[in-house]
């Protein structure tokens, strides 16, 4: 079986036009990959480009250099390259991401919000809503609030309102910018045994958890982002 | 995954005169996609919209469509019947205004019923039928079907103008603006309507708005506009989240934050 997740000599710099033109560097020759069931974690300090590298994977940045390679249905997919609709099907398809923050559409309800990824994958809307009800009881969130936009719900709410968006899908390969950031200690414990769930059933999964006792929990490897600092090398 | 394309724009380009309206323009849509065109007043996207649906005839280029039949048409080598007959069934064209889209003075009903016909439906019952379910699907009370769009509100033309148009279920549809005008709470809720009604449905839409908040919302690729040329496009939240060319930056640091 293929390695789900090949990252490639990437590289990663913004260039500020209305700063005149000031060129930040942001990561350079960022090379790993993920395996299947290994759930890998980005360390380093803030502002090194955590963030930025789940981005990238993502396809929400552009890359100045390299391949970011996903195995979506048996062939590998180039998302330093793609175009648009292919980011998007290997989105609909293989890659998920739990964000930091939720982008929330006014008036979906929290139910729709969460079933959305399935029912984008052709699931029925009765199906996808009786899981997403399973996730969200699971991740205690109260039932009176699964009717009501998220637009209006406290940070650790509209989390763990994004983890069961994230996490309802099979898909292959996960991203998971600090899913426990604002979460109490019973809450992380429910993340942490989805994350081991996922592991096995054998997703490849990348994360950021400032956290130590949930990055513990869940690593199996720590990779430091400062060695793909360009800052270092000028330094 | 469809492995044709639903439009194919080619070297597109209108002049006035001297001045351009759009220049060089080229992209493919494919069947399901929302491509927004964004940019200032002034930067070209209503000219590039009416030139690739046939209601300005462009300088030089080529639009060829995926005719339900499976053969590609280019549009301008088309008779204007065959053009009119394609705008009235298997296109839609939702406009910022609604009376420019819309029969003020005749009923509700028969502004939904109206493109029904224009499809050879000819059984009174069965259009009044689809009319009401259409009218309860844009969340417009059915005890206004007799009523004239005059009588509605801005919102509720805005409504009546999408369903009138998807009525036929066509597979592209136009919009200009559609939000702009209205209410921040009215256009949620439009916004909603038409993404529901984009995802449930299928099709493919070519949306043009200033409002880059809109374009995140509904669209999956979007393409960016400055005096006639496109000059940044990509993924929608590709060119939101990391804009790269200086025009794009300005316009997306340009948001105000609420």
């Amino acid at each position: 079986m293929a390695t789900p997740l090949v990252v490639s000599e990437v590289s990663k710099s913004f260039t500020m036009h209305l700063r005149g033109g000031l060129k930040l560097p942001v990561v350079a020759n960022v090379s790993f990959s993920v395996a299947a069931g290994e759930c890998v974690v980005l360390g380093g300090p803030s502002g090194i480009g955590k963030s930025s590298i789940l981005k990238m994977l993502y396809g929400n940045y552009a890359v100045d250099a390299g391949q970011i390679l996903i195995c979506h249905q048996d062939r590998m997919v180039d998302i330093a390259s793609a175009d648009p609709r292919q980011v998007l099907e290997v989105r609909r398809g293989t890659l998920g991401y739990v964000s930091q923050f939720l982008r929330t559409v006014p008036r979906v309800s929290t139910l729709d919000v969460v079933a959305e990824p399935l029912v984008a994958r052709g699931a029925s809307a009765e199906a996808a809503r009786a899981r997403a009800a399973e996730l969200l009881a699971k991740l205690n969130l109260p039932r009176d609030l699964w009717q009501l936009p998220p637009s209006t719900f406290s940070g650790g709410e509209q989390q763990r309102v994004n983890i069961a968006r994230g996490f309802i899908t099979d898909h292959a390969v996960l991203l998971l910018d600090e899913p426990t950031a604002s979460l109490d200690a019973a809450n992380r414990a429910v993340v942490v045994e989805m994350i081991r769930t996922k592991k096995a059933e054998g997703v490849a999964l990348l994360g950021i958890f400032h956290d130590e006792e949930v990055r513990e929990l869940v690593a199996d490897r720590i990779l430091d982002v400062s060695q793909f600092s360009p800052r270092k090398v000028a330094a | 995954m469809s492995d044709q394309p639903l439009l194919k724009v080619r070297n597109l380009s209108k002049f006035y005169g001297n001045r351009i309206g759009c220049n060089t323009v080229s992209f493919d849509l494919w069947p399901g996609e929302v491509l927004a065109i964004v940019g200032e007043s002034g930067s070209g996207k209503t000219t590039l919209l009416n030139c690739l649906s046939t209601r300005l005839m462009p300088t030089t280029g080529s639009v060829d469509y995926h005719m339900r039949d499976g053969q590609y048409r280019e549009l301008y080598h088309m008779s204007e019947a065959e053009r009119r007959f394609l705008m009235r069934t298997d296109w839609g064209f939702v406009h910022q205004n609604p009376a420019d889209g819309l029969r003020m003075t005749v009923s509700a009903g028969a502004n939904v019923g109206e493109r029904l016909m224009a499809i050879g439906d000819r059984h009174y019952g069965n259009i009044r039928q689809t009319a009401t379910e259409w009218l309860e699907r844009v969340e417009i009370s059915t005890d206004r079907i007799d009523d004239q769009p005059r009588a509605f509100s801005g919102g509720m033309r805005q409504r009546l103008q999408i369903a009138r148009n998807l009525v036929t279920g066509p597979r592209l549809v136009f919009m200009d603006e559609p939000t702009g005008g209205l209410d921040v709470s009215v256009q949620a809720r439009l916004l909603d309507l038409v993404r529901g009604l984009v995802n449930d449905l299928g099709l493919s839409a070519i949306v043009v708005t200033h409002d880059l908040a809109v374009a995140r919302l509904l669209s999956h690729r979007m393409m960016v506009m400055k005096d006639g040329h496109v000059i940044e496009q990509g993924l929608t939240d590709r060119v939101l989240d990391d804009p790269r060319e200086p025009y794009t930056q300005l316009l997306v640091s340009s948001i105000l934050q609420v």
